[in-house]
């Protein structure tokens, strides 16, 4: 056998091309994706959030949303928890922390722009992109409306225009791509009077919010949200405040959504390959099972018939055989008496003859 | 109980069955139109929070799993040599066949853009979605129904030849119904591995797609024994003999099976407990209704079937199907609405607007229609006299 270590190597190249179906969910890669080199991200520090609504306002406007019910300098929706929704790509909450005389906090919510989006992976016409800009973007020119987008982002951001019969999109932020290939930054980061958005390379903000961490002792807790939750995004969050007490969960892990599933979908080719052998397996068993059935059925009538034959030929000699005795006995006994008679009747006709 | 003729009988067209499914028909054509003018808010609860409802809750997870017969009865009778249920076959299948249908139909009120239904495979194919392959093995899976049930609709139309090719390819076909159904029964499940932050603890598990795939063929079982005696009941004069005399045979047959499934079923989902180490949760209001279907709709149906089984009493059996049926509404419903954003506050909950629930009433009567049109002329539950049971 010759057969060169390049050659080998390339068969494998072939091999997994043919399965690139599986190669994409990463069935079995020991690999990690850490998301696009130099992609961009947002910095969002929460201490520094003073809740005036700017950002919601300059989103409203980059992206031609219609106008809300209550103008965006309006303070008091921020009563009520709000999420994500078609016409509010993002909004910002008001929480209370715990202890007496806090002031309180506020958090901005829209898409974090996660490296291996949930929605992308959960996609089943590949609507949404992760560019390699960053953003995570969405074309209403192939989607089908489906919502299993919404299901799966786990940080229920996605919405839906639920009033629209023969149209509807779904709609998320778009980290406002458009304005990041032209060089503009994204409309809420402009529109941040407090700098409580920072918009730059996600690999400097990473290393910025440490830097701040550093430079205010006791400020920050010792987690920037959104470094590793679901395997990463493209918006960081710092904060005072535990994040599970601002509306954003810890319990997320750092598995990539798309880690969920691809056991499941490494499953299918198995499936596909071996049930049918499996099934055929069975069908042939049986099949087997009911020829042999009738094979030993046909055979055993065949013995029994033909035992039952041997048996009546036996019974008809032994009957034949007997039959044959009973005549020879009878002829005997005939011939006997008959010659008994021939003995006796001289003697008789003496005797007759004697008598007469 | 009223004459069984009085649904099937030729010329009565005003029976109170009838009356019922039309104003149910016209009801829903209604809702149709506002559904298809006003968008999906003009008619539903559904919300940013709750993107999946009653109609992806019921007429689509509960719709394919109840339309699991057709693939467990070919199976049994082609794969596995269970001739003698052989009766129960095309029942079966138009079931199966009418309830794809259907669950397609009613896909097309819950998505966006209907007509976008096949742009997965001729536009854009997103092969890292569950979804894709519950959609892919549903087409394929509904294209292989159609042409199981199609000698049924060729003895009808004289069709000989037709019907002689397509019964030729019975074994493949039935294969490819089980390898498509494993995949798609179970894929529904998979699509809820994708929500571990949202889906509760206890129903959350790796094995949500064995527990679907499994339970399917608990449905597919329970469902055919429900089915065959509803046609005992109100088809009586269309079943020959051998269906007569088959439907105890098969009852007592399905009914041992779906014990013995229910029963693995039952260790299977303690399993799944005991491997997340869910313990601590059966104490708590979720932990309560979790015990209700598990041994509720799980142990207690497996019980009542063996007993049902034993004493040879095709009435139990009957009863417990029925209850096996409801039993997986419950888990459909459990694991799509009941146990999904459990996390969320009560006035962020769904629950159907009546609307929806008028629409899956509407195409459920649509499925019933459509299967006494079939059954009262074609060759379903009787044998055509031209051809032997194949």
């Amino acid at each position: 056998m010759s057969i060169s270590r390049r050659k080998f190597l390339g068969w494998m190249g072939g091999a997994s091309l043919v399965a690139a179906g599986a190669r994409k969910a990463h069935a079995a890669a020991n690999r990690s994706f850490e998301g696009y080199a130099g992609s961009l991200a947002v910095l969002h520090d929460i201490t520094r959030c003073i809740g005036c609504r700017r950002c919601e306002a300059g989103c409203n406007a980059v992206n031609e949303l219609p106008q809300p019910e209550k103008p965006f300098d309006d303070l008091t929706v921020l009563e009520k928890r709000r999420r994500t929704s078609a016409p509010a790509y993002t909004v910002v909450n008001r929480f209370a922390p715990a202890g007496d005389g806090q002031p309180p906090v506020f958090v901005k919510k829209q898409c974090n722009h996660c490296l291996e989006p949930a929605c992308a992976s959960a996609c089943f016409v590949k609507a949404f992109t992760k560019t390699p800009q960053g953003a995570v973007i969405y074309n209403p020119n192939v989607c089908v409306g489906c919502r299993y987008c919404m299901i799966a982002c786990p940080f229920e951001i996605p919405a839906y225009e639920y009033d629209k019969a023969l149209d509807p999109r779904v709609t998320k932020c778009t980290l406002c791509h458009p304005r990041i290939l032209e060089g503009k930054l994204p409309g809420c980061v402009e529109a941040c009077p407090t700098e409580a958005l920072v918009f730059g390379p996600r690999d400097e903000l990473i290393r910025m919010a440490r830097d701040r961490m550093r430079a205010h002792p006791g400020r920050y807790l010792d987690h920037i949200y959104g470094e590793h939750e679901m395997g990463g995004t493209s918006w960081l969050y710092l904060s005072g405040q535990p994040f599970e007490t601002l509306g954003m969960r810890e319990d997320l892990g750092t598995a990539p959504a798309g880690q969920l599933t691809s056991g499941a979908l490494g499953a299918v080719p198995m499936v596909v390959g071996l049930w049918p052998v499996l099934l055929t397996g069975i069908w042939a068993i049986t099949q087997r099972k009911e020829k042999i059935a009738a094979h030993e059925q046909a055979q055993a009538v065949a013995a029994a018939r033909a035992e039952t034959e041997a048996q009546a030929e036996v019974r008809l000699k032994t009957a034949l055989e007997k039959a044959a005795k009973e005549n020879a006995a009878a002829v005997a006994r005939e011939v006997k008496k008959a010659l008994e008679t021939a003995k006796t009747a001289p003697q008789g006709e003496s005797d007759t003859e004697k008598k007469s | 109980m009223t004459s069984p003729q009085t649904t099937t009988g030729p010329g009565r067209l005003l029976t109170p069955f009838n009356l019922v499914a039309g104003i149910i028909v016209v009801f829903g054509m209604i809702i149709t139109i506002l559904r298809f003018t006003g968008g999906l808010a003009s008619v539903t609860n559904l919300s940013d929070d709750n993107p999946w409802g009653l109609w992806i809750g019921f007429d689509l997870l509960v719709g394919v799993a109840l339309a699991a017969g057709g693939y467990v009865t070919s199976a049994a009778v082609y794969i596995f040599g269970l001739k003698r249920f052989h009766a129960a076959v095309r029942p079966a299948i138009l079931t199966g066949f009418l309830g794809y249908a259907l669950v397609v139909l009613a896909l097309h009120y819950d998505v966006g853009r209907p007509w976008r239904l096949p742009y997965p495979f001729v536009v854009s194919a997103g092969t890292t979605s569950l979804l894709f392959e519950v959609a892919a093995c549903v087409a394929l899976y509904l294209t292989v129904l159609f042409i199981e049930f199609s000698p049924a609709a060729l003895e009808w139309l004289g069709l000989k030849r037709a019907r002689h090719l397509v019964t030729r390819l019975t074994l493949v076909l039935t294969i490819l119904g089980v390898v498509l159904s494993t995949l798609h029964q179970s894929s529904l499940g998979a699509l809820f591995l994708i929500v571990p932050a949202k889906l509760h603890p206890l129903w959350y598990t790796p094995y949500l797609p064995i527990y679907f795939f499994i339970t399917s063929t608990i449905a597919g079982l329970s469902m055919v024994i429900c089915e065959s005696a509803l046609s005992h009941r109100y088809f009586h004069g269309k079943m020959d003999a051998a269906h007569l005399s088959g439907n105890r045979d098969l009852t007592l047959g399905f009914g041992k099976a779906a014990s013995w499934v229910l029963l693995g079923y039952f260790v299977i989902k303690v399993i799944g407990i005991a491997a997340d180490n869910q313990w601590h949760y059966l104490g708590t209001g979720f932990g309560a209704w979790y015990l209700v279907e598990l041994l509720g709709f799980v142990a207690l149906p497996a019980f009542m079937y063996a007993v049902g089984v034993r004493e040879k009493n095709i009435t139990i059996i009957r009863w417990t199907a029925a209850w096996t049926v409801l039993g997986i509404v419950v888990n459909r419903f459990n694991v799509c609405l009941v146990a999904f954003n459990w996390h969320l506050p009560a006035e962020q909950r769904y629950f159907p607007h009546w609307m929806e629930i008028g629409i899956s009433v509407f195409i459920v009567t649509l499925g019933i229609l459509v299967f006494r049109f079939i059954v009262t002329r074609m060759p379903i539950l009787h044998a055509h006299p031209d051809y032997d049971a194949h």
